[in-house]
């Protein structure tokens, strides 16, 4: 297969549209979590219990179109390979305990990829959707009804105190988890970011890498995302978010530009050597990657590579994953092979970009 | 009350503990209560704090409010829907069912205010079909009331006619609940 059509294939389609702020947004994202009402959470159902779950959302959701989010289709866990479980995962329809802890799991996902409903996860239900760039109301909005049109045929556990029951305590009231991701590289740089993770956090916002592990974030890509889901409305987690993340998008503004005026240099050479390793390194690991991506977005985003389209950042964090890298191959390869074809994959990327 | 066992700190804890069939009242400060192995829900309250780094960890705060439900240590809760006991769910941290959250409701507060910035109480969306159940429940309720009141009025024509209503109502919640199965 062709790198061009494998990625077309692998990136989701709404990641190739701009949204508001994507400069610096990436993506947003909602989550809800719903639970049937008669049945067990996953953690203590039985078998059949769980087969009763994936046969109801198959028989009633299987190739249904919701708004714009057509063909819904359903997949089982048990009929994918585990590469193929690591490429949802990398692409992030799915979660990594979906893919490695429930055997009766299920997913569905509609066309556009922008809508996924994890089954029997952690709850029965976890309905996600994505929008490109800063786009938290929109996304919420959408989720509400897709919650509105899931009701219709499913009893949800709902108490009028405490809200929609999930399995987990930190998800019960409105099972939302709303989030944003943001590349915040001159944050990063300046190490601003440091400082201003603690005064999040006291907001009762959660901030971390989507990338790498712990407190480390690969490619400055942070998400954010609120903790609380019991006694505040949907909206008010929402407007807490999004005013944090106005700040956020504030701040790394002023960061770029104050790089862009004292340290230019500075900048520009960083950005062009990082852009020289992707351009011509023939092995690379991913935290060295996830490094020179940045560089070179924030190069694109500051005017100094013009050549490149913005993307490139988005597509190659996810295609340069293990699962993604081995899906090429189409076999399982050791980390330095991966590094090589990680490398190549790099070249031949920046390559098809010139060629436009 | 100073506590009966170092007669040191005053007693924050006072439940009653049954012993071969007879009831004894004990005072105790926390730390001889976590000492003196008085309360069971310490260790869960700890089990809790490993998986959940801390989110669990009963403070003074909620120790006190345990306090007031007099509660005996002896007995388990346990969820009749499907079987998860209180202490199973401490130490995974995960409810089982539904019902769960009915079955431990007394002891849920703490943890919630923890986890969710002092928030007990759910402040947001309210499914679309059983929202109109959660209404009309409610008019039922308030019905009932009207009817004591018109009975205690000697207000027979009017009760017998809110007494229909009642029926009218109930009739119709039943019938959802019904459509609601699949
Ligand atoms: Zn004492
Ligand atoms: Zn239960």
């Amino acid at each position: 297969m062709s790198l061009e059509k494998f990625m077309n294939e692998a990136i989701s389609p709404w990641m190739k549209e701009e949204g508001p702020d994507s400069d610096i947004v990436m993506s947003s994202r909602i989550r809800l979590a719903r639970n049937f009402e008669d049945i067990p959470f996953p953690i203590i159902a039985n078998k059949d219990e769980l087969e009763e779950i994936l046969a109801m959302m198959k028989n009633n959701f299987q190739q249904k179109s919701f708004k714009n989010y057509h063909d819904l289709e359903f997949v089982k866990m048990i009929d994918l390979k585990t590469i193929e479980k690591r490429v949802l995962v990398e692409k992030h329809l799915i979660s990594p305990h979906l893919a490695e802890k429930s055997d009766l799991g299920a997913v569905l996902i509609s066309e556009n990829e922008q809508v996924s409903i994890m089954v029997n996860e952690e709850d029965h239900l976890r309905v996600q959707l994505y929008f490109p760039g800063f786009q938290l109301e929109q996304a919420l909005e959408h989720a509400f009804e897709m919650d509105d049109w899931l009701e219709e045929k499913i009893d949800f556990a709902f108490d009028e105190n405490r809200g929609y029951l999930t399995s987990c305590p930190t998800n019960v009231g409105t099972g939302l988890r709303a989030s944003v991701m943001m590349h915040l590289p001159a944050l990063a740089i300046t190490q601003k970011i440091n400082r201003m993770i603690p005064a999040i956090n006291q907001l009762g916002l959660v901030v971390r890498g989507i990338y790498g592990e712990g407190s480390e974030a690969l490619g400055n890509i942070f998400q954010i995302s609120n903790q609380v889901t019991l006694g505040r409305s949907e909206n008010d987690i929402i407007n807490d978010l999004k005013s944090v993340v106005q700040k956020l998008i504030e701040q790394e503004r002023k960061a770029r530009q104050m790089l862009g005026d004292q340290r230019a240099v500075q900048l520009e050479d960083r950005i062009f050597r990082s852009y020289g390793v992707l351009e011509h390194s023939r092995i690379i690991e991913s935290k060295e990657t996830a490094k020179c991506l940045s560089d070179v977005r924030l190069g694109i985003d500051m005017g100094y590579i013009t050549n490149v389209s913005r993307t490139i950042l988005n597509e190659l964090m996810i295609l340069t994953q293990p699962g993604f890298l081995q899906q090429y191959a189409k076999e399982s390869l050791s980390p330095q092979d991966r590094d090589v074809l990680r490398a190549s994959l790099i070249r031949e990327r920046l390559n098809l970009e010139n060629s436009y | 009350m100073e506590c009966q066992e170092c007669h040191e700190r005053p007693a924050t804890l006072h439940f009653t503990k049954v012993i071969n069939g007879d009831k004894t009242e004990i005072h105790v400060c926390e730390q001889c209560a976590k000492e003196k192995g008085y309360v069971s829900y310490e260790e869960e309250a700890y089990s809790l704090h490993d998986l959940l780094s801390g989110l669990f960890n009963f403070e003074s705060s909620s120790l006190n409010e345990q306090k007031q439900s007099s509660f005996t240590p002896e007995k388990t809760l346990k969820c009749s829907k499907c079987g998860m006991t209180y202490e199973e769910f401490t130490h995974v941290g995960k409810f089982g069912c539904a019902s769960c959250y009915h079955t431990f409701s007394d002891r849920l507060n703490p943890i919630f205010r923890r986890v969710h910035s002092g928030n007990t109480t759910h402040d947001g969306k309210i499914p679309k079909r059983k929202g109109t159940d959660i209404h009309q429940r409610k008019q039922l309720l308030d019905l009932k009331k009207e009817l004591q009141q018109l009975i205690k009025n000697e207000e027979f024509e009017k009760a017998a006619h809110t007494r229909d209503e009642i029926k009218a109502l109930e009739r119709h919640l039943n019938h959802d609940q019904g459509e609601g199965e699949w």
